[in-house]
């Protein structure tokens, strides 16, 4: 098993230096070059190319690709263009309010949509399974955005006014409301679904009806023999609806104007800032393929047949 | 025995053999929303130390049958009338708690495949402890019982093999496990649903003297479900036949055997192959250039190696048996003459020329001169497609296209002995036995020379099984050589002039059928023969099995 | 195994049995996918009607920005004072047609990698594979936005950025159906008798994936339908003075609470359009499970 994760892990590697070379041969796509997007245009060619010769812009592509990399190795992810800092001194603020967003959206969905999705398996076909499973079905059909939408509409400033639709510096923690409960809303669904398909496959399976015909009560039948066999799924989904959440804060966060990783992104693209670019889509892109790699092992680890390898 | 000595102890003199532990009357179990009756007025009795044998084909209702002797229904059925009594009790009068409480100490159940319905998530230990479920037992008690029954089934009892998980045992040691944990509870009844399924002939053999011994010591009363008469036979003490969701027949094992009343019975008897015959038009050792030429084998996967140097021919209008158990590494063989495996070296020679490695590097003509039936037709048949197109897909690639494609069709299903309606039909609107006839349909619409058969009659039923070998007989007899892959080594005398036998690559035995069958030289073979049960028949008109005319019937094996 | 096929609870078949009901028939079968179709129906019939009635052109200035109670206009300005409702009706069908091509050539080309790399197993399928891993590694949002951010919104790179995203995902899927379909005998027997792989693919394997490959067209849509509004929302989709559901939601939001119908009608129609969707490939997906197991549910 160990062996299985080591691979694993080689591979997210790979993964992730595979990405960085995308990242870094899209801006090579950029029409002009860098030097003459920080000075603008009515820059000098003089200082244009002093700018060339500092960010060494003359070098071949592969050497320029080879330092960028080697900075991030470092922990230096370059200057920002536009407000001339560190980029890691921009990011670590919002990285951390996106990660509580996130944490926060996790905490709220997980325990009630696991909940929800046992009930549904448990009372299948019942009025409960038919009201749930509509009701994922619908959530999870509309774009994250809408759903933030919806909730303003309906309990912002517009609606209910029950809480405030956007962000500010001085605002209480009652402007946290909409936003996590919108990613909750949008991580959910999959989690019931997946909870419900999996719970009735398991209880559904013979060595659950094996179980039942030994004579074994009902709430063993269900935390000895279901519960484990169903862990392995139901935590792979719950990790691969995580790791949607890097990439799903950008838009929420746009919307309820949330000081985050995806506002910057957002603020980044609106001014070419591509450092900061290449930095916020290499960090969602890291925390995406880590956390898939974390259900990876979830899964593996959930199965005694890779964990107790043969005998 | 201390065995004897406990269950004594515990017994209270119940258990005298002889009397009816287990009465079904009238049940009768139907399916929802359809109200489709699934069982219908089912009665049967056994006695303590007895077993029953409940025989049918599939879809026959034996399987819903024996869940009910649990109280246990499949979701969508429900028992609707009839009454079900185990040791004294009316299951249908009890409480869901009362019902768990009887399961695994009054009645048990042993399922058809424990590689399923053992929990791959829970040790061994685990499984076997909660099937005791008596909490008036110590945990060294328990512990001590788990290991005696163990012992009793004859695996090992250490703590080692406690702690493992069900994949990491065999196929027969899991069926020994799932034994273990329906005897641990010391039932009254035990239900085994065709646990030898999937076992070759020799672990069955032990599986079977296993569940034979332990009934008896137990005094428990057994009811073995299965589609093998000739398991049956051999195992049980009295026979029930089921048909349609009906017993149609009930009584002694060799008075059913002897003297078999319902037609249905006996035409599930004629239709069990026979064990030892002389075989097919028994002739002598054919001579001639060969028309299968296969010379020093060997082949594998990647570096694993399955097969070493074979030797077998195949004449014109001859039938050449290649029997083996799972893993002999038979359908590689077959595989590797139709061009389906390509990791071999050695020499396939087809009517005088070689034949490449992989189907794709043969010449069109010589693909069209071999052809393959697969074992499972319920995956062989492309289910988007028509029947014609299906007989007709490959013609048109190895013959041309058809001036009348109508009669190539026509033709090719006749001599499967189907009507030229099937033509229109999709797949999933044939029976198992149909689906099996369009793809030797398939096969001789090109007119082959030669035709590998894998297992096919293995996924059928047994009245079906004897229809499709008279079928191929009668294309033997057109002049049709055949490569009959087959594990039932009951079927090998019934088609094959010739049989080779191969054991773990190695073909170790081969020759004409009679004398392989009666005086097999090697030990696997004999081995083989002794562990693969048999009957005898005796009632009128037993001989006409298989198509076999009544004068061809030999006196070797009667 | 030697157990017969269909040992089980079941009665004997009568034979011979009728062919069961296609995919869309058992499909529409329930309820949902009727719903579905009447509000996809709905939304497109607005999409491509609209343009046709709307009151006035989409670019004309009727009221002052964010003005409701307008004479002559049903929902008031937008943000500059154009006729909400007019540039409602005028704003679907963009985003229908970006959705349904890169739905479409995403699909097909997945279609493709994944029939080739699940028949044809060895190194190509390896490689297919990792560069779909490599793909799959980014959301599919920020894929779109870091190619927007780079080259700018184009229409064309819209739905080229899309249909990409989508190919390793549906590659995924239909190889997962095509090995369980190369595995079956029929295929096998085509092999032994020689026809041409690519036959193998177009005849055999590929009428065989037909209905998870419905199902990923469906899927596929509903998530296009999002990312081409989400871009237009972030406006990086479809540019201004345009008028596209996603671009208005993101010029109108200043004023939601003072004018919330230039945001709550393109939103509502978003919702309405990606449930009828999804509502059509649940039902689909649930008539492919009972068709490809062989039973009733």
């Amino acid at each position: 098993m160990t062996r299985l994760i080591v691979v694993r892990l080689l591979f997210g590697a790979l993964t992730l230096w595979a990405v960085s070379l995308v990242v870094f041969a899209a801006t090579q796509a950029l029409p002009g070059d860098a030097a003459q997007m920080i000075l603008g245009r009515d820059a000098t060619p003089e200082r244009v190319e002093a700018l060339r010769d500092q960010l060494d812009l003359h070098e071949p592509v592969a050497v320029q690709y080879l330092n960028w990399l080697q900075g991030i190795v470092q922990g230096d992810l370059g200057t920002s263009y536009s407000n001339r800092t560190e980029v890691t001194e921009v990011l670590s603020g919002p990285v951390l309010s996106s990660l509580t967003l996130m944490g926060l959206a996790a905490l709220a969905a997980t325990p009630v949509a696991l909940l929800v999705g046992a009930v549904s398996a448990l009372r299948r076909d019942r009025a409960f399974d038919h009201a749930s499973s509509m009701g994922t079905l619908v959530v999870a059909s509309i774009p994250e955005f809408v759903v933030g939408i919806l909730l303003i509409l309906l309990l912002g400033p517009g609606g209910l006014g029950w809480f405030p639709s956007v962000y500010s510096r001085e605002g209480g923690p009652d402007q946290w409301v909409l936003p996590v409960l919108t990613l909750a809303f949008a991580v959910a669904p999959p989690i019931v679904r997946m909870m419900r398909a999996t719970m009735i496959e398991v209880l559904e399976s013979e060595y659950v009806q094996q179980a039942r015909l030994k004579g074994v009560d009902e709430r063993a039948v269900l935390w000895r023999h279901a519960a484990p066999n169903a862990i392995g799924p139901v935590a792979q989904v719950v990790a691969l609806q995580l790791a949607w959440l890097a990439g799903g804060v950008v838009a929420v966060e746009f919307l309820f104007n949330f000081p985050g990783v995806g506002k910057i992104l957002m603020d980044a693209i609106e001014n070419r800032d591509v450092p900061l670019v290449q930095a916020v889509v290499l960090l969602i892109a890291g925390i995406y393929i880590l956390v898939n790699l974390i259900a990876d092992v979830i899964g593996l680890a959930a199965n005694p047949k890779v964990r107790v390898a043969n005998r | 025995m201390t065995r004897d000595a406990g269950r004594e102890a515990d017994s209270g003199g119940g258990r005298d053999t002889g009397a009816a532990v287990l009465s079904v009357e009238g049940l009768t179990v139907i399916g929802r929303p359809s109200d489709v009756e699934i069982i219908s007025g089912v009665s049967i009795t056994v006695a303590r130390g007895t077993i029953l044998g409940l025989v049918g084909e599939s879809g026959s209702g034996k399987t819903t049958l024996g869940l009910s002797l649990l109280a246990h229904c499949k979701r969508a059925t429900e028992i609707s009338a009839g009454r079900v009594e185990v040791a004294g009790k009316d299951l249908a009068s009890l409480s869901e708690r009362g019902v768990r409480e009887l399961r695994g100490r009054a009645v048990a159940y042993i399922p058809q495949s424990p590689a399923s319905a053992l929990n791959p998530a829970l040790r061994l230990r685990t499984q076997l402890r909660e099937a005791l479920h008596d909490a008036s037992l110590s945990a060294a008690d328990a512990q001590a019982r788990v290991r005696e029954v163990l012992g009793e089934v004859a695996l090992p009892d250490d703590d080692g093999f406690l702690a493992r998980y069900p994949h990491q045992l065999s196929g027969g040691q899991q069926q020994r496990v799932a034994i273990a944990m329906a005897f641990v509870g010391r039932p009254d009844v035990i239900v085994l649903d065709e646990p030898t399924t999937g076992l070759d002939v020799t672990t069955q053999a032990h599986v079977l003297e296993t569940i034979r011994r332990m009934t008896r010591d137990y005094g428990t009363a057994g009811v073995y479900i299965s589609h093998d008469m000739a398991v049956v036979a051999d195992l049980a003490d009295e026979i029930a036949v089921m048909y349609r969701g009906e017993v149609v027949e009930r009584g002694r094992t060799d008075r059913v055997l002897a003297d078999p009343r319902h037609s249905y019975t006996r035409r599930l008897l004629t239709a069990v192959p026979l064990l030892r015959t002389t075989g097919h038009e028994e002739g002598g050792e054919p001579e001639g250039e060969p028309l299968l030429r296969v010379a020093g084998l060997d082949a594998g996967y990647g570096r694993t190696r399955v097969l070493d140097g074979i030797d077998v021919s195949v004449h014109r209008g001859e039938c050449v048996a290649l029997l083996g158990e799972s893993g002999s590494g038979k359908t590689t063989l077959s595989r590797s003459v139709a061009g389906l495996h390509r990791q071999y070296t050695g020499e396939v020679v087809f009517d005088g020329s070689p034949l490449a490695a992989g189907s794709y590097r043969r010449t069109a003509e010589q693909r069209r001169r071999v052809q393959y039936v697969f074992q499972n037709p319920y995956e062989a048949l492309n289910p988007r497609r028509r029947v014609r197109d299906q007989i007709l897909g490959p013609y048109r690639h190895l013959v041309g296209r058809p001036r009348d494609p109508g009669a190539v069709v026509a033709e090719a299903l006749e001599r499967a002995a189907l009507s030229a309606s099937y033509a229109d039909r999709y797949p999933e609107q044939l029976s198992g036995g149909e689906r099996q006839r369009v793809c030797i349909a398939r096969a001789v619409a090109t007119r082959p020379d030669l035709l590998i058969c894998d297992e096919i009659t293995s996924a059928l039923d047994v009245s079906v099984q004897a229809e499709i070998v008279k079928l191929l007989r009668g294309l033997q007899d057109e002049g049709m050589a055949l490569l009959f892959v087959t594990h039932n080594i009951a079927l090998v005398s019934n088609i094959a002039q010739r049989v080779a036998v191969l054991h773990r690559g190695v073909i170790v035995e081969q020759g004409p059928v009679g004398r392989v069958m009666s005086a097999p030289e090697h030990e696997y073979t004999r081995a083989l023969i002794a562990d693969t049960p048999d009957f005898e028949l005796s009632f009128a008109g037993a001989p006409e099995r298989l198509g076999m005319a009544a004068q061809d019937r030999p006196v070797t094996g009667a | 195994m030697s157990a017969p096929v269909n040992a089980g609870v079941e009665p004997v078949t009568v034979v011979p049995r009728g062919r069961g009901a296609g995919l869309f028939r058992t499909a529409w079968g329930f309820g949902r996918t009727k719903v579905g179709a009447a509000l996809t129906g709905l939304i497109v019939l607005i999409a491509v009607v609209g343009p046709f009635v709307a009151p006035y052109t989409p670019t004309e200035f009727v009221a002052r920005p964010f003005e409701t109670g307008v004479d002559g206009t049903l929902f008031g300005g937008d943000n500059r004072g154009r006729d909400v409702l007019t540039r409602f009706l005028w704003g679907g069908w963009t985003l229908l047609l970006l959705a349904g091509a890169s739905a479409a050539i995403g699909v097909a080309a997945g279609t493709v990698v994944g029939v080739v790399a699940g028949y044809r197993r060895g190194w190509l399928d390896d490689v297919l594979m990792r560069v779909g891993d490599v793909l799959l590694a980014f959301p599919q949002l920020i894929a779109a936005l870091l190619v927007m951010s780079i080259v700018g919104p184009k229409v064309w790179l819209i739905v080229a950025v899309i249909a990409v995203s989508h190919m390793p995902r549906v590659a995924r899927v239909i190889r997962e159906a095509t090995r369980k379909v190369v595995e079956q005998d029929y295929v096998k027997a085509a092999e032994a008798v020689g026809l041409p792989r690519w036959r193998i693919m177009a005849v055999e394997i590929l009428p065989n994936v037909t209905s998870p490959l419905l199902v990923e067209l469906g899927l596929r849509l509903t998530y296009s339908i999002g990312v081409v509004a989400v871009l237009g929302f972030l406006g990086m989709g479809l540019q201004p003075p345009t008028a596209d559901w996603g671009l208005m939601i993101n010029e109108n939001r200043q004023g939601m609470a003072v004018q919330p119908w230039a945001v709550a009608l393109p939103v509502a129609a978003i919702a309405v359009l990606t449930i009828g969707a999804n509502l059509i490939t649940d039902g689909l997906s649930r008539a492919a499970i009972g068709i490809d197991r062989g039973v009733e549910k």
